[in-house]
This record gives structure tokens, sequence and C-alpha cells, in this order.
């Protein structure tokens, strides 16, 4: 009872730290504005083909909502207006790609987040627990993925693998979880010196039960911080290869493919490319403040849980 | 300190190695037929039979086994034969070499007001800890931090190509190119704004410094905050240490007590960051490269990649790790060498 009550009033202390800071405030408003706009993005952004009625006489549902419907044959980029307010690029309605978007942003994030943190907490769990010879491969194998540049390594692969952000997402996870296990190795070396861990060798527990009670829960949250300051990048890495015509498959809600078709815009014509600004702006935009959220996150959190790396 | 070097340096064809045979080994996923893509002009591609492409396969060496495909590239690799680059139409290590130039002269220009105003807007910020003016600094780093490379570039490139017309895309103007190709263009260090210089030919440099302010711009803005955010932890760091006190107690004047005492201590880490930075700078103009249009190995590496060329992508990918590999022993050197507390072992 008493260890319970000591537990909640360390978070609320925690909480309230968190809470006195106004750029992680913001941080936290914008992540959760966010996530409210991927929850509802079927009805901020319905997804319906205006261009198409079914048999009752209703706009068409669309099968794939996160295929971009295209509503108008023309491919310029047209002016924001009451029906489009972010306005059109290549046929295309940018305030409906800008919503499922988000969706696109979160899903790619947060699954190769989670899943090359996973997997760098494995190999560098069993690297820095057992050392000796199996140390020594794991971190030569990690020194050869770290000396690809990450953008490269990401987009040789994702063109050998070709379309579809299953493999943009495929390509950041191999190329992406050496941060995770080189941060949990190093805590690993250290905590396993300890008292505790010792003596739970010494009563002859298993080394399987040793990494998952004692030893991951002592090196957690440094992993987790980087992890949630990494969101932001990886965002902007996913959004590159798209903005680069690589990976996600043609009108795909997602914000660097959109930049894409842009891109062409300004390239293509000069002069009055400046007149195109909403299709730079919005997708954007929403890019950099959905990194913004993640980093003042990461920041916060890093702030409060690890005082040293401030 | 020697045997660290030495055994650093015994490390970098292992690396090396490892790197080729990943990046090797990824192709394979492909299959012979797209391999063979590689090799064939896309327009006669389509129009060749099954029996001519098996003839193909043959002759490029696509039905051996895996090991000795590879043991034969490594080879040829070893004699300084990397194949023939479809992007840059040309053999890739001349490819390579001849595109380097570019990118550090890209680097080289972006380093300059990176370093310098990145350091001189931390240690205000540090300085004036809190106050208005540290608040602004840090707001716009982790602003800086938050953009994507290719949103703030395609701005830069509305604004000061669409709008102004001020710094237009591509490496060079066309007469300037011709210039540069000519024969009486003497290429003394192959950095087109130096040689520029060099062959006193003012207006061909100002031409290349048109289109490389673009880059420049967008390359400092966002690593101004990264170098930003070290400096100002680093440089507070030291502020609070005892003989930064004892410095001020014993009646050093405050803008020695910064400039002499702190910064000099502070910027210990600031050169593990400037040695990332360059690194990054040389492997992370990728994108920018890409959007401006301009020449260089990131442009050359994004074409291979697009269009599957196998021997340019391994060829970039090669010269980037050594890069790397080379750019971090440099970081721990120059680290040693800095903070003589750091013993390499």
């Amino acid at each position: 009872m008493n260890e319970e009550k000591k537990q909640s009033s360390e978070f609320k202390r925690t909480m309230r730290k968190i809470f006195r800071n106004p750029s992680a405030v913001l941080g936290f408003v914008l992540l959760i504005f966010f996530i409210i706009i991927a929850i509802f993005a079927p009805l901020i952004a319905k997804p319906i083909n205006p261009m198409m009625l079914d048999d009752d006489g209703n706009y068409m549902k669309l099968d794939n909502p996160y295929i971009m419907p295209r509503i108008t044959w023309s491919s310029e980029p047209v002016p924001p207006s009451a029906e489009h307010p972010f306005g059109m690029i290549q046929g295309r309605d940018i305030f409906y790609g800008v919503v499922w978007g988000t969706r696109t942003a979160f899903f790619i994030g947060l699954t190769v987040t989670i899943i090359s943190t996973l997997f760098g907490i494995l190999i560098g769990s069993i690297s820095g627990y057992y050392g000796g010879w199996i140390d020594e491969i794991l971190m030569r194998i990690t020194d050869v993925f770290m000396s690809i540049p990450f953008l490269l390594a990401a987009m040789v692969l994702t063109t050998i693998l070709g379309n579809g952000i299953d493999k943009i997402m495929i390509a950041m996870t191999v190329f992406g979880w050496m941060g995770a296990a080189r941060l949990i190795r190093a805590n690993i070396l250290q905590v396993k010196e300890e008292q505790f861990i010792l003596a739970a060798r010494a009563l002859g527990v298993k080394d399987y039960f040793i990494i998952m009670k004692h030893v991951l829960p002592n090196t957690i949250f440094p992993v987790i911080i980087q992890a949630s300051m990494r969101m932001g990048s990886l965002v902007i890495t996913a959004a590159g290869l798209s903005f680069l015509g690589l990976g996600a498959p043609l009108g795909y809600a997602d914000w660097g493919s959109m930049l894409n078709f842009t891109r062409n815009w300004i390239l293509g014509s000069s002069g009055s490319t400046f007149s195109y600004w909403y299709a730079v702006f919005y997708p954007g935009m929403a890019m950099v403040l959905f990194v913004l959220a993640w980093n003042l996150v990461g920041d916060a959190l890093r702030d409060v849980f690890d005082p040293r790396l401030k | 300190m020697t045997t660290f070097i030495i055994r650093r340096l015994l490390l970098l064809p292992l690396i090396v190695l490892g790197v080729s045979l990943i990046i090797f080994s990824l192709f394979q996923i492909l299959g012979p037929d797209k391999l063979l893509a590689a090799y064939v002009n896309p327009n006669v591609f389509d129009k060749l039979s099954l029996s001519d492409l098996q003839v193909l396969k043959e002759k490029y060496g696509l039905t051996k086994p895996f090991a000795e495909r590879y043991g034969i590239w490594l080879w040829n690799a070893l004699k300084g034969d990397l194949g023939w680059s479809q992007v840059g139409k040309e053999p890739v290590l001349k490819a390579i070499i001849s595109r380097f130039p570019y990118t550090l002269e890209l680097a080289l220009y972006a380093l300059i007001p990176v370093v310098g105003i990145g350091i001189w807007l931390g240690v205000l910020a540090a300085v004036k800890r809190d106050k208005f003016l540290d608040q602004f600094i840090r707001i716009f780093a982790i602003v800086g931090w938050s953009f994507p490379d290719f949103v703030f570039g395609l701005l830069v490139l509305m604004l000061f190509y669409s709008v102004l017309g001020w710094f237009p895309p591509g490496t060079l103007s066309q007469w300037a190119e011709e210039i540069v190709k000519s024969p009486e263009f003497h290429k003394i260090t192959h950095l087109v704004s130096i040689d520029a210089l060099l062959n006193g030919r003012l207006d061909v440099f100002w031409d290349a410094l048109r289109h490389i302010i673009g880059p420049v711009i967008t390359l400092s803005f966002l690593w101004w905050a990264y170098l930003l955010r070290i400096t100002r932890s680093s440089m507070l760091e030291v502020l609070s240490k005892e003989y930064v006190r004892t410095a001020r107690a014993k009646g050093v004047p405050e803008h020695d007590v910064i400039h002499k005492h702190a910064q000099r201590n502070a910027m210990i880490p600031v050169v593990t960051v400037a040695g990332n930075m360059v690194i990054g700078l040389l492997s992370g103009t990728v994108i920018i490269e890409v959007i401006f249009n301009r020449t260089g190995i990131g442009r050359l590496a994004a074409d291979a990649a697009v269009q599957l060329d196998y021997a340019t992508v391994l060829g970039t990918t090669l010269f980037y790790s050594i890069i790397l590999v080379l750019g971090n022993l440099i970081i721990d050197i120059l680290y040693a060498v800095f903070d003589p507390r750091v013993r390499l072992g």
C-alpha cells in the first residue's frame, strides 16, 4: 500500500516536471493533435470519390482510402478554394492527402521504430551479456551496417524490393537497429558488474531470466528515449524516399509523395512557380510539425529521465 | 596511439569487405533477369528472345553461383576495376573520382557558415542562459532540426530561384560549363570555384558561387541546430566548473573568462560533432544534390540506386564507407589530441 502510494507520487512528480516545461507541453499538444487527426481521418476527409456515383446515387466509397482519389484530370496545381481548402496537385486534393498522410506517418514511424529497436535490443543484450567472441562478431557486424549511409542503404533496398510502403519500412528496419544495439550493449556492460546481477547469477538464475527480469528493466529507459527521438528522423527519411519517387505507389496518401509531385512543377517551369506555394506549404508544414512534436517529446523525456544527457 | 591507429586501419579492409558483401547480397534478391537489365540498353532489352537472354546471362556470368560471382567482382575490384557505370557512362571508379570534387566543394562551403555561426550562437545562448535570446536560439534550433532537408530545399529554391531569380539550380551555367571544359582552363584543385579564381576567371567564379549558395543555405540551416545544441550544453557544463568561478573571483574580465577559459574547454565535444558533420555533409548531400540538380557523388548514388545500376551503387557505397571509417578515426585522434585525459587503447 505504502509502496504504491510512493510510486504514484513519483509519477505525479515526473508529470509535473514534464509539464512545467512549455516546449514539452507544446510537443505533447502537437502529438495529441496529430493522433486525433489520424484516428478521425475518415470523418475529417471522407474516403469517397467525388467523380463517381454508385447505384444509389451516392459518391462511390474508395476501395483503399490510402490511395488519394483523382478528382480532376488536369495535373496542374489548383489554388486553395472553399471545396479544396489546401488546393489540388496532380488532380488530387492536398487536404485529403495531408489528413490521411498523418496515418501513414504514424504507421511507418511507429512500426519501424518498434521493430528496429526490439531487434537492436536483442542483438545488444546478447552481445553485452555474453561478451567474448559472440560480442566481437556481433559488434563487427554492427560496425559494417553503420558504415553504410542510412539514406543510401534504405534507398538501394527499397528500389530492390520494389513498390509499396511496406518495402520502405523493411528497408529502414534492416538498416536502423544499430543505434539501439550499441546503446543497450554499453548499458548492459555497466549493469552486468552490479551486485544484484552477480547475486542472481550466484543463485543459479537462468541467463534468459536475468536478462529479461534484471538487466533490461535497468537499461531500457535510454533506449526508449533514443527511440522517441529517432521517430522524427525516421519519418523524414521515409518521406525523403517517397520524395525521390521510391517506395510509395503513385498517389499514395503520403507527405513525401505529395512533395514529389510539387518538385516536378517547381523544376519543370520557371517564373510563376511561387504561385504553387500551397503545394509545398501544407504537406511540408504537416511534416515539420509532426517531426517537431516528436523531437520536443523526446527532449522532454530525456531531460526528465536522463538528466546526464542534457 | 600509433598501435590504436594501426589497429583501426587494419579494420578498414574488413569493414569495406563486409559492406560490399551486404550490398552484393541485397542485389541477389533481384534475380538474374533483372540483374541483366543493368548491362543491356533498355530499348533493346524488351525485344530480346529467351535464348538471347540466356546467352547474355551466361556472358555476364549471372548463371554462376553467388560465391563465384562475388569472388570475380572482388578480384576485379582489387585490381581497381569496379565495373562500368550505366548512370555515369564511364567506369565506376572514374565516375566517382570525377564527381567527388563537386561534393567536396559543397561540403567545404557549407562548413564555413555552419561551424562559424553555429558555435557563435551556441556560446551566445549558453552565456545568456534562459534569457530571451537563449529561448529564441533554442526554438530556432529545434525547429531547424525538425525541417526535412527536401522541404527546406524546395522553399529555398522557390524563394531564391522562382521569386528572386538569384540562385539558379544546377552546378554551372551553360556558358561557364563550356569555359571550364575548354583546354585553356587549367584544373588545379578540381574545385570549380577555386580553379576559376586561379585561372583569373572572375565571371566563372561568380557563376559557380551563385549556384552553390542555395544548397549552402539549406545545409547550414539544417546543421546549425545540431552544432548549436552541443555547443550550448557543453558550454553550460564548463561555465559551472570550479576553475571558471576561480577565474571570475580573481577578477579576470568576463570576456576572457568566456572566450579563453570556458570556450576552449567547451570545444572538446564540439570537435566530435563537427567531425560527424563533415562525414554527414560528404555522405548526406544525396537529397540536396538531387533537389538543386547538382553534379556530385550523392546524385550519382541516387541515380544509380533508382536505376538499379548495381556496379555504381556498390562503388559509391564502398566509397562512402571508407570516408565514414577514416572520418571516425580522425575524430577519435583529434579527440585525444584536444583532450589529454582521453587515452586511446
